[in-house]
């Protein structure tokens, strides 16, 4: 562009009703735009607000010693004598569903996790682990399930507690690599050549300093992945299946609380669907508890 | 790598005697192997749940061909049986892409608010709580779907847009008000988004924190709003991992089960509009395989669903991965 084609042009004069009209339109936007994302937001809440204030109002009302205590039984509609039935059985179901899947998938878990922060940070194989892992932790939780009942439930030749916590192991697995993963990588590595500075095998660094350093970052991994398998249900429904009496006995189905809402949601009569209510209630309790038990562990500490 | 180099230069300084030195050179070995040998059972759950899932659905595959990918026949009649993915193939991504279509623009509006437009104390109880939503497990999204948003679904949304959209030519059917239950690809859609909302949210605040704020403090500086900084600096610099998150969002909502199985009934026949019942793979096996018989062609035809599930969110997940790993290095 030579100067003389740029003098052809006059220069730009200000003109202050374009100007405000431009200004005017930019703010408008600004504005509409902030009342938009007010809104999504608002929206997002609504939706939380509606679903706690749904269960405690549903679930308070049916939620009595009964349902803690007692186990399941047919539905008392039209028979107001009949005895009425709880969800005992599928809490003891889910507390050792739930606890066994979490010691079988937690020391898996921790040390994968350490295999990446500490041995295999940028080595091939490690890349391909933490992508598998990361594929796992998305992975439709009902694919788990299928995967159990081929390798378990078929051979075995029923649905049983031990295949249900297997899944939920495989569930736990990726959850706690990549909180310890991330949470040894937080590490400082001053800390790791002062160790190795003393004379400390890699393996004594790992367990006694690295470990403990991150350990409240670890605990919270290990929370988080109880939390996600206690409301599970999808995988259950492949590999313990449900029962509606208690047992404990690891190679028969088992019983489950997420299973129970949902066969007692889906039965149709009023007074197994609030007893659903009360289980869904205890179960969403249980897991936001948790929750929020995790974040101020990690709060704590950072 | 360095450590390692370190950590093995310590090993070989004799310290207290070559029995001590052997001792811990083995305990580094047996630890080291301990946690490669877990990184290595990783890979192989991975590669056992592929194949598992393959042979399962081998005689499907084997009995129907290349036909089953594209037939809509269900049908478990001993002598007659016949199986197609089309139906649940179909549900499977109709609802999912409708959940996303429903859940970005939301998600969207609550990344923006969180990190420009809050006050900073307001950030972090409203942050906990989106979080808190994605903690809700799937079933009482699913319970709170049939006994809250199908019944409203079904009173207010269903029958006003049937009667007035579905009045439109050429693609009204769509949007057409065949069924009167309330459950439907729609309100299957409608949970789902809801439950895939904090998912997005919450990595799209994450990425848009990592925009530099000399970037966005330069665009202020020029006399930009907060909406033209959005737009002109923080999207397109965060562009590439916004859709990575968006595909994550997808890839969870491919496979949830339990919300889905609750609202969308569960009929395994080609729904012509969103208001109609349908299925997806996720709920036809959640509906179908427990009640099935052990070794049975239908169990070989859920499992070969299973297969094709697996394959969709696995090509999802590993896209949104691609894309999110990309921002990172830049």
């Amino acid at each position: 562009m030579s100067a003389s084609a740029m003098a052809g042009y006059a220069t730009p004069v200000k003109d202050i009703d374009v100007a405000r009209a431009l200004g005017r339109r930019r703010k408008l936007t600004d504005t509409v735009v902030r009342w938009l994302c007010l809104l999504a937001t608002a929206l997002g809440l609504f939706f939380l607000a509606s679903i706690l204030v749904t269960l405690l109002w549903r679930g308070f009302a049916a939620l009595d010693w009964t349902v803690l205590t007692k186990e399941f039984q047919p539905t008392t509609f039209g028979d107001p004598d009949a005895p009425k039935g709880g969800l005992s059985h599928a809490i003891v179901g889910t507390l050792i569903q739930t606890g066994l899947g979490t010691l079988i998938g937690t020391p898996i878990g921790l040390l994968v996790g350490t295999y990446l922060a500490e041995y295999a940070r940028n080595s091939p194989l490690g890349q391909a682990v933490r992508f598998v892992s990361d594929v796992l932790l998305s992975a439709p939780s009902i694919l788990i399930g299928l995967f159990v009942y081929q390798l378990v439930v078929l051979p075995m030749g029923g649905f049983s507690g031990i295949a249900g916590a297997m899944a939920l192991a495989i569930i736990v697995i990726p959850v706690v690599v990549r909180t310890t993963e991330d949470m040894l990588q937080l590490l400082p590595n001053t800390l790791r050549e002062a160790v190795i500075g003393l004379g400390a095998p890699k393996w004594k660094m790992i367990t006694l300093v690295c470990y403990r350093a991150a350990l409240s970052g670890i605990v919270t991994g290990v929370l988080l992945a109880v939390a996600r398998i206690a409301g599970e249900t999808a995988p259950l429904l492949l590999t313990s299946f449900g029962n509606s009496v208690m047992s404990t006995d690891l190679g028969r189905a088992m019983a489950s609380l997420p299973i129970a809402i949902y066969q007692q949601a889906n039965s149709g009569f009023p007074d197994l669907i609030a007893i659903a209510w009360a289980g869904a209630l205890l179960v969403t309790a249980g897991v936001l508890a948790i929750n929020i038990i995790a974040r101020f562990a990690l709060r704590s500490r950072i | 790598m360095q450590q390692a180099a370190t950590a093995a230069g310590a090993a070989d300084i004799p310290e207290s005697g070559p029995a001590r030195r052997r001792s811990t050179s083995f305990g580094d070995k047996v630890f080291e192997w301990l946690c490669r040998g877990a990184g290595i059972f990783v890979l192989l759950l991975l590669g056992a749940i592929i194949l598992e899932l393959f042979l399962g659905g081998l005689p499907a595959f084997q009995a129907f061909g290349i036909d089953f990918l594209f037939s809509t026949a269900w049908q478990p009649v001993e002598g007659r049986e016949a199986y197609g993915a089309l139906v649940p193939v179909l549900g499977t991504i109709v609802s999912s892409i409708l959940a996303i279509i429903f859940a970005v623009p939301v998600a969207f509006g609550v990344a923006f608010f969180l990190t420009e437009l809050a006050p900073t104390w307001l950030r972090r109880p409203i942050g906990t709580a989106v979080e808190l939503l994605a903690a809700v497990p799937s079933i009482i999204y699913g319970m709170w779907g049939l006994f809250v948003l199908v019944p409203f679904v079904q009173r207010y949304i269903q029958l006003t847009v049937g009667d007035t959209l579905g009045a439109i030519p050429f693609v009204g059917f769509l949007l057409a008000s065949n069924s009167f239950a309330g459950t439907s690809i729609f309100t299957a859609a409608l949970v789902l988004a809801i439950m895939i909302l904090p998912f997005i949210a919450a990595t799209m605040r994450d990425v848009f924190e990592q925009v530099p704020p000399v970037f966005k403090e330069s665009a202020y500086g020029l006399g930009a709003t907060r909406w033209e900084v959005m737009r002109g600096v923080v999207l397109p610099y965060t562009r590439i991992s916004v859709v990575g998150g968006i595909m994550l969002g997808l890839g969870r909502a491919l496979g949830e089960t339990m919300a889905v199985t609750f609202v969308i009934g569960n009929a395994n026949r080609m729904p012509t509009s969103i208001f109609d019942p349908s299925t997806t793979i996720a709920s036809i096996v959640a509906m179908e395989f427990p009640e099935s018989l052990m070794g049975s062609l239908r169990q070989s035809a859920l499992l070969a669903l299973g297969f094709l599930l697996f394959v969709i969110s696995f090509v999802v997940l590993a896209l949104s991965r691609w894309l999110l790993r990309s921002r990172l290095k830049a």
